[in-house]
């Protein structure tokens, strides 16, 4: 513990010189942990519920401030390089909806195993990507966490199976994972997430009932943004009670905008899965600050009102930081120093992201097949002969 | 009289099975009659032998037997998880295949039939086919998706479509035809062992067919590389290319044909994708004229890319005729046998084809 407060001292120290000054008010002043009461989930065919006493060290609230922060910087920085059209095609935002993410993540292991949609930026990083090869990725450049082959939308790493296009081709894609980890009896889970526009698609009820007949270990959730592209939930859905669609699976509908509330009920989910009782439903409540992809300005299906609405009072990263600062376990100058740390973080990224040169173009057709001897490709005319290696 | 007759019979039959003891090697069986389906049975079985990662989905697959019975025994032999029977959920379980194939697991996925695949294609294309470019290299998705494809027998319109044609036509995909016993077993077991997704593409009208299979095509490594044609007869006069139940048909119209004189050469594809088209252009700069034969439609089909190919390389020079095709008539496929029968290529009309080719 005194280790880390030590580390981080250093870390401070490093970046920034004033903060060494800063350094006057000790550390051991701060709570090293507080308990919390976090909102109620609601059930469905469950007799339990996630907790709603839980605890949060400081050594985690600061971890999880530095997460979403980057997560946050990174989108916006996104945001910016769009409208410069340094990043083209489709680029979707996940700002608002960062204690999801970070939420997940806080409750299981790296060794576990995801798949989401195309709102991917943040999971690529949860799941241990870095901040310069998803910006790298975005503008299309050989330092690209794919090489600039994949894009936004299709972005890997260790135990992350992207970052998928085709709404809700992801879902039965997660429960092959989970088979995957049930046939190799390793014990881990897969978490398989979709948006509210995407629970209406028929292989998800597909993959439900698959799941739910072989018990495997998959954690559906759907994050519930309100609105699928531009057509809000009750313009989509017969029924809005996503955490219940899933009809013989237990389901809980959770606060997605507090980040503890998302560890809490992912904690409950994974011993549901690891315990091998089966598949879970989680339905996230959060909300998208941007519209569905920089092509929407997301003003003309709800108002900016609504939008304001929830920026001032449900941020997922304004409630972490006022329950951090209320309860003495961190300074307003700490975050601050965070801030910084993480402004230059993206800063540096981003420079990368515009300097790095985009994938040679003997690159091109690379990575058509795994493991193959090289292939010759047909090019746009009859004497192209372009060559392939795996 | 009657009990040394049998004394005799018997000691004769105990000779033969002394003599097979000795004769033979036991670890490989001697040249045999195997039909398609038990030799697609039998590389599935080994193939589930050989890697603990490689297991069987479809529907009725497992207690059923396979719905035409070519994963017969398997799931007495492998049991639940190995061979799995899915609900009806096509879209559902082609992509839950996928997915295991991407956590380290070697699906072989069965649709029951091709025309199925329809519901699940964007799992293939989408999700298998083009996820390792995507991934620039990072995520491999060794899958095999196996099933009957084509015309059947009086199974109509909605059952009877070819889709070598749509698959072939996908980047980061392998599709493979076999033909004969050996071309099954051979080509899946390269495919089961590929990390690729391969598009395996049988016919229901073949799976009860015997041919003859050499010790050495029934061995537990024998595999047949894929993207490698086969000449299955040698000629001169004309080249015949084909895949699958059509390469049987190429033989017998060879056979009516040599009686008048002509030697056709006879070339079984066998992988439509990536397709062999140096053994086309070697047999098209031998013998200067082509005929392709399918089952499928015409429009921009495997014979009409077999026509692009030959023209865009050096065989274009060899050719004294257009390459003629003869496909399945652009039609639905009608149920009345006889209409039926004419929706697809006879013997008598790859004769006439090659006639007409040949101007005689």
């Amino acid at each position: 513990m005194l280790t880390n407060i030590s580390n981080v001292l250093r870390a401070c120290a490093q970046r920034n010189g004033a903060a060494a000054v800063m350094s006057a008010r000790s550390y051991a002043d701060f709570t090293t942990q507080a308990t919390f009461e976090i909102k109620k989930c609601d059930v469905f065919k469950l007799d339990e519920a996630p907790a709603t006493e839980v605890v949060m060290t400081r050594e985690e609230g600061l971890k999880y401030y530095h997460t979403m922060q980057t997560m946050r910087r990174m989108e916006l920085k996104a945001d910016q390089l769009y409208k410069q059209k340094i990043i083209r095609g489709f680029c979707h935002l996940y700002d608002g909806q960062e204690a999801c993410a970070v939420g997940i993540e806080a409750a299981i292991n790296l060794t576990d195993h995801l798949i989401t949609a195309y709102r991917a930026h943040g999971y690529t990083y949860t799941r241990g990507g870095t901040v310069k090869e998803i910006m790298a990725e975005l503008t299309g450049r050989r330092g690209g966490i794919a090489k600039g082959k994949g894009g936004s939308m299709h972005m890997y790493c260790k135990n992350f199976y992207g970052g998928n296009g085709i709404v809700g081709a992801q879902v039965p894609l997660g429960a092959g994972v989970a088979l995957a980890c049930k046939y190799q009896g390793n014990n881990e889970l897969c978490v398989c997430l979709y948006g509210d526009g995407a629970a209406n698609q028929g292989q998800i009820f597909e993959t439900y009932n698959m799941a739910s007949l072989w018990k495997l270990p998959v954690i559906f959730i759907c994050e519930n943004n309100r609105y699928g592209m531009g057509t809000s939930v009750e313009r989509a859905a017969a029924s809005t009670d996503y955490f219940k669609r899933g009809e013989f699976i237990p389901g809980l509908r959770v606060d997605g905008m507090d980040v503890l509330c998302v560890r809490e009920a992912t904690r409950f989910a994974a011993d549901h899965c690891r315990s091998g009782k089966g598949p879970i439903l989680m339905e996230l409540q959060t909300y998208r600050y941007h519209g569905h992809s920089m092509s929407d300005p997301g003003v003309s299906y709800r108002t900016r009102e609504e939008i304001q609405e929830v920026r001032s009072k449900s941020d997922p990263i304004s409630l972490l930081k006022d329950r951090l600062l209320s309860n003495n376990m961190a300074s307003v100058e700490e975050l601050k120093v965070i801030d910084v740390e993480v402004r230059k973080e993206i800063e540096d990224a981003a420079q990368f992201a515009t300097t790095d040169p985009e994938p040679p173009l003997d690159d091109l057709c690379n990575h058509i097949f795994s493991n193959n001897p090289p292939v010759e490709v047909r090019g746009t005319n009859p004497w192209a002969k372009l060559k392939s290696v795996s | 009289m009657a009990s040394s007759l049998r004394s005799f019979l018997r000691t004769g039959k105990n000779v033969v099975l002394v003599l097979g003891r000795r004769s033979f090697h036991r670890s490989s069986p001697a040249a045999a009659q195997v039909t398609v389906r038990d030799a697609l049975n039998q590389a599935m079985d080994e193939e589930l032998e050989r890697d603990e990662r490689v297991f069987l989905m479809g529907e009725e697959v497992a207690q059923y037997d396979g719905a035409y019975k070519v994963s017969r025994g398997l799931w007495k032999k492998y049991g639940d998880k190995r061979i799995i029977d899915t609900p009806i959920s096509e879209m559902g379980f082609a992509g839950i295949a996928v997915g295991s194939a991407m956590a380290g697991l070697r699906p072989i996925c069965e649709f029951m039939t091709f025309n199925f695949s329809m519901q699940a294609i964007d799992q293939v294309i989408n999700s298998a086919a083009k996820t390792y470019y995507m991934s620039a290299g990072l995520q491999a998705v060794p899958i095999v998706f196996r099933e009957p494809n084509g015309a059947s027998a009086g199974v109509a319109a909605q059952h009877s479509q070819c889709f070598a044609a749509w698959y072939a036509h996908c980047p980061g995909l392998k599709v493979v035809s076999p033909w004969n016993s050996e071309d099954a077993r051979g080509l899946l077991k390269s495919a089961i062992r590929d990390d690729n997704p391969v598009v395996f593409l049988e016919n229901e009208l073949m799976y009860g067919v015997p041919f003859e299979m050499s010790e050495e095509s029934q061995s537990k490594d024998f595999t047949i590389p894929i993207g490698k044609a086969k000449v299955e007869r040698q000629g001169s006069h004309v080249t015949l290319v084909s895949h699958s139940r059509f390469v049987g048909h190429c033989l017998d119209a060879a056979a009516v044909l040599a009686k008048e004189g002509i030697e056709c050469e006879v070339i079984n594809l066998r992988t439509i994708r990536p397709m062999d088209v140096d053994s086309i252009e070697a047999s098209v700069m031998k013998t200067n004229h082509l005929v392709t034969v399918e089952g499928g439609w015409p429009q921009f089909g495997v014979g009409a890319e077999i026509c692009a190919r030959v023209m865009e390389g050096p065989a274009f020079n060899y050719l004294d005729a257009p390459v003629t095709r003869v496909t399945g008539v652009d039609i639905p496929m009608p149920y009345a046998k006889t209409l039926e029968e004419h929706s697809l290529p006879q013997v008598k009309d790859i004769i006439f084809s090659v006639k007409k080719t040949l101007n005689v």
